[in-house]
Parts: structure tokens; sequence; C-alpha cells
């Protein structure tokens, strides 16, 4: 289980609308596990949840996941028009490469954007931008 | 394969720019006459029997949602039959692509292809970003049109050593090509240091290596090559033409140094042609972001996979290098209307092999030109075109 942070203040940033397909991995956002697909047909693992592998189009269940990886690409968004996002300058959007296999895209918080380099690990956190909705976050595994 | 040939015939475009004081219709309207006007021995309008329409953006603003109604009655020539294409950025190259099977398969004769698309009538908070707002939930983490490139040139420069001048090298040749082509939305030249102290967007593209938005609107006239000659004794020839999918979001892609998408449709475009890339003259390139036109090249074959920004630097793009890229301007210098610029990048391919692009003209050694576009939320489609005045 990771850390899940619930915000005082309003989620002003696009609502995810839970589905058939993707209502348990928002709700296990909220619970602090991260949620990827594997198929049991041909052993492809992905990210977004599809209703279908989209290697074999077989039915895909779900792999909880440990939540670490690396950061495989990234860039530092320095111009926004969207309020939303605009309020957070400099952020960074990153590819992260899952310890499961799949790229997941998402924000690395909690360090100097500048910071951010090809090959850092990171790990998962979430906000809960709903009650049924929480969002994965990256930041930098500690220094043990 | 089994296809009756196909010849271009008319090409032509609007000056791209911010079009405030023209309406969808009215550069449509202006856009056919410029390829009506094109045609050697003339062309009635009425010749036409068929049209596509290229608009990507339709479903946001407005009217141009239907624009496969709205558009022939805007050019004269309501009744024939009309259909609005839409492929994401390479929009203008797909409909290019349909028109010309209507043609090879033989059910019409004459067929218009025309790309409009108004991009700057609204804000860009209403339009682009309206629409990164509506994106797909899951992956909404602040993207922007950069954020779908970006990340490209982070990795290619980690992988290979490819540096911001390099970038920059790229968006200095296109904007000395625009300055030379009267239809460009950007006429004057920059150099390696303006965009290196243009403003970051996304790191690590600046503000000059992000093409702008612009209004515009192109035509070409597709008819059966063996009618061709009726129209013109300089006919250009469809070669071939190639189309790819890959997974649509930008977390998907298998490479953070090229695009998939480019690389099956090079495949298919180049057998179906039957040429290599050393068979190209010249080619009009996707180059939204500076980056994407350095993919390209290495996608296309014309350079190996890493060199493209030394490639670049070194002049080997240039309008007199081995290879000349984006001699319009491309879509950092001329300008990127969504649907206008497959359509206006063939229309420059076909000055070229005519031997009309003026202060731009390249060498002909093979007498063949490429136009490629890519786009999506993560590059997931791609589309080549491919135009000869080799007889087929
Ligand atoms: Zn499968």
């Amino acid at each position: 289980m990771s850390d899940v942070t619930t915000p005082t203040e309003e989620w002003t940033k696009p609502l995810p609308t839970p589905d058939d397909v993707n209502r348990d991995y928002w709700q296990a956002g909220t619970e602090g596990r991260l949620l990827i697909q594997a198929c049991p047909h041909c052993g492809h693992r992905q990210f977004y949840p599809r209703a279908l592998c989209t290697s074999c189009a077989g039915e895909p269940e779900w792999l909880e996941c440990t939540g670490r990886g690396t950061v495989h690409t990234f860039t530092i968004v320095r111009q926004m028009g969207m309020r939303a996002f605009r309020n957070e300058l400099p952020y960074v959007v990153a590819m992260i490469e899952l310890d499961e296999g799949p790229l997941i895209m998402g924000n690395v918080t909690d360090c100097d954007p500048e910071s951010v380099r090809i090959g850092l690990p990171v790990e998962v956190h979430f906000i809960n931008a709903a009650d049924d909705v929480g969002v994965p976050m990256w930041r930098p595994v500690p220094a043990r | 394969m089994s296809w009756n040939r196909v010849a271009v015939v008319g090409a032509g475009l609007i000056k791209f720019g911010e079009l405030f004081d023209q309406s969808y219709e009215q550069m449509a309207a202006g856009a056919f006459a410029a390829a009506v006007d094109s045609v050697d021995h003339g062309f009635e309008p009425s010749q036409v029997e068929a049209a596509f329409v290229a608009t990507q953006r339709g479903t946001l603003w407005g009217q141009e949602g239907i624009g496969g109604n709205t558009v022939p009655s805007a050019i004269g020539l309501a009744g024939i039959p009309c259909t609005r294409i839409e492929n994401a950025c390479p929009s203008g190259s797909d409909a290019f692509r349909v028109g010309a099977m209507a043609v090879a398969s033989g059910v019409h004769d004459v067929v218009l292809v025309i790309g409009v698309e108004k991009m700057r009538d609204k804000s860009a908070e209403e339009g682009l970003l309206a629409r990164a707002a509506a994106g797909h939930p899951i992956f909404t983490r602040g993207e922007t049109a950069p954020v779908l490139f970006a990340p490209f040139a982070t990795r290619h420069m980690h992988e290979f050593g490819t540096t911001r001048e390099m970038l920059a090298s790229v968006a200095v040749k296109n904007h000395y090509n625009g300055a030379r082509d009267p239809y460009a939305h950007f006429q004057s030249e920059i150099t390696v240091e303006d965009v290196l102290a243009s403003p970051s967007v996304c790191s690590p593209l600046h503000l000059l290596d992000c093409c702008p938005q612009t209004d515009g609107a192109a035509a070409t006239l597709l008819v059966r090559a063996d009618i061709a000659e009726r129209f013109t004794d300089h006919p250009v020839y469809v070669a071939g033409f190639g189309v790819a999918t890959d997974h649509p979001y930008l977390h998907e892609k298998s490479s953070f140094v090229g695009l998939k998408a480019t690389q099956l449709a090079a495949e298919r475009a180049y057998a179906m042609a039957d040429v290599s890339p050393a068979d190209i003259d010249c080619a009009e390139v996707h180059d939204c972001f500076t980056i994407t036109e350095i993919l390209d090249i290495e996608d296309l074959g014309f350079v190996d996979k890493g060199k493209g920004g030394v490639a670049s630097l070194d002049g080997e793009t240039s309008l007199t290098g081995r290879i000349p890229i984006n001699t319009s301007g491309g879509l950092l210098a001329k300008g990127h209307p969504i649907g206008a610029t497959g359509v206006a990048q063939l229309t420059e391919c076909w000055w070229q092999l005519r031997g009309e692009a003026g202060d731009r003209q390249v060498e002909l050694r093979h007498g063949n030109a490429l136009q490629h576009n890519v786009g999506g939320r993560g590059s997931g489609v791609s589309v080549i075109n491919i135009l000869t005045t080799n007889q087929p």
C-alpha cells in the first residue's frame, strides 16, 4: 500500500469518470494500490485498463503492481494555458517504466523538476480526486 | 496490385496566416480557385465529379463539422458527392489518398481534394486545451501538444547525443525556406541563437522549436492518368501511398527515439511506389516540432537512426543538401492548419516536381517527391504519399 492524500481544496483538473472497465482501477487508487492488466491468454501486460488485450483481444485480468519504476523519458512543462495545471508550473510529465514492464504516463512530484533524470527510480503515491478516484503520482525513491 | 494510374493536374493554396477576416467557406473557395487556375490547359469547375474535404477539428468549431456538406455549396458545386475525412494531423494527406483511390478504382475520373482549417478563431484555452481537457482521463496529466513530442527529444538526446543546437538547426532551415515561400505564415529568417534564446515551452523544446497555430486551405485536382493530357503537358503522378496506425497514447509507444507508425507507413509507400529513400529528390515531412523532423528523416530512411540531428546541423536537409526537407518552410514556418497541411505539402511537392518552386527549387535527379504526416494523441497514425513525374 502506498501513500494516499486527500487534498483539502477542490479537484479542478479533468476528473476521470469511472466506467465498467476502469472502476476497479480508480477505486484501487483510493486504497493505495496500483493496478495494471495482464492477459491470461498471451501473457501481455498493459496499461491503461481496457476491455480487451491489445495484443490478442483476449479478456485481461488485474495485476497489482509494486508501485516502483524508473523514468524512461520526461519533459518539464513550463507553459500551460489551463488554469489547474498552470498553477503548478513548472511540472514534470514522465513516462515511468514499471518494474512489471509497461510504461505509464504520470507526474513526478515532491522534487525539483530540474533534478529529474532518465533512469531516476520512482515510487507511486496517490491523490484522491474524488471518493472513488485515486490518481497515481510519482516521486523519487528516498535514499536509504 | 492493379489500379488505374492517377495524375495530379492542379494544385494551389491560399496564403497561410491568421485569417480572422476569412470564413471557413471563403478559405475553401480561395484554395479551389487557386487549384483551378493552376491547370495548364484550363479547367471548368463543373468537371469535378466528387470531392473529399479534410478538416480535422470541425467538431469543435461548428459547421466545419459537416464540411462534406458545406464545402461543395461554398465552391459552387452543390450536388456533387463529397465526404469529410478526419484522420488526426494526417487528415489532409489521408483525404488525398482517399481521393486518389476514388480515381484509381475507376469510380471517378476527376476528383477534388481540399483541406481547410481554422485554428485561430478560438483562443488556445477554448481550442487545443479544451480538447486536452476532454482527453483520456487516465492520461490527462497536464499534456499539451509539445508534451506529445518533447519526451522524444529528451530520449533522443540521451541515446544519441543530439543537442539543442541540432534541434535548432531544423527551425533555422525551415524558416530560411519559409522566407522564400510567399504562402508561408512566417517569412523571416532566424538564427540558432534566436531559437536557443526563445522561451522554454516544454524541455528541451523552446518556442521556436514549435510550429505556430495557423489558418489555411489548399486543394489538388486528381484525374485518371490516361486523360491527364487534356489538362496539362506536365502531369505529376501518384506513385504510391502508405498508411499505418500505432497504439494511440504516448505511454504506449514501443520507442521514444522513433515513430512506429511512420516506419510502417514508409515501408508500405516505398513498396507500392517501388522506390527507395535514395530515389526521393525532396520531401515535405511533419515538423510540428524540430524533434519531429529529426525522427521523420530517420524513420523515412533518409538518414540512419540517431543521425538526424547531425545531418540537420550539417546541412544535408537544406535546399542544396543531399535530401532537401520541407522546402516550403514546413509546419514550423509555413504553418499547420491541420486539415490543409497535408494538401499544402502535396502542392509544394507538385511545384517542385514541375520545376515551379522558384527560389526554393531543388535539383531533380529521380523525379520523385515524398509527403508525410504523423499525428494523433501520441503519434498513433501516419500517412505518406509519393508523387512522381515518371510515366507509370
Ligand atoms: Zn493477450
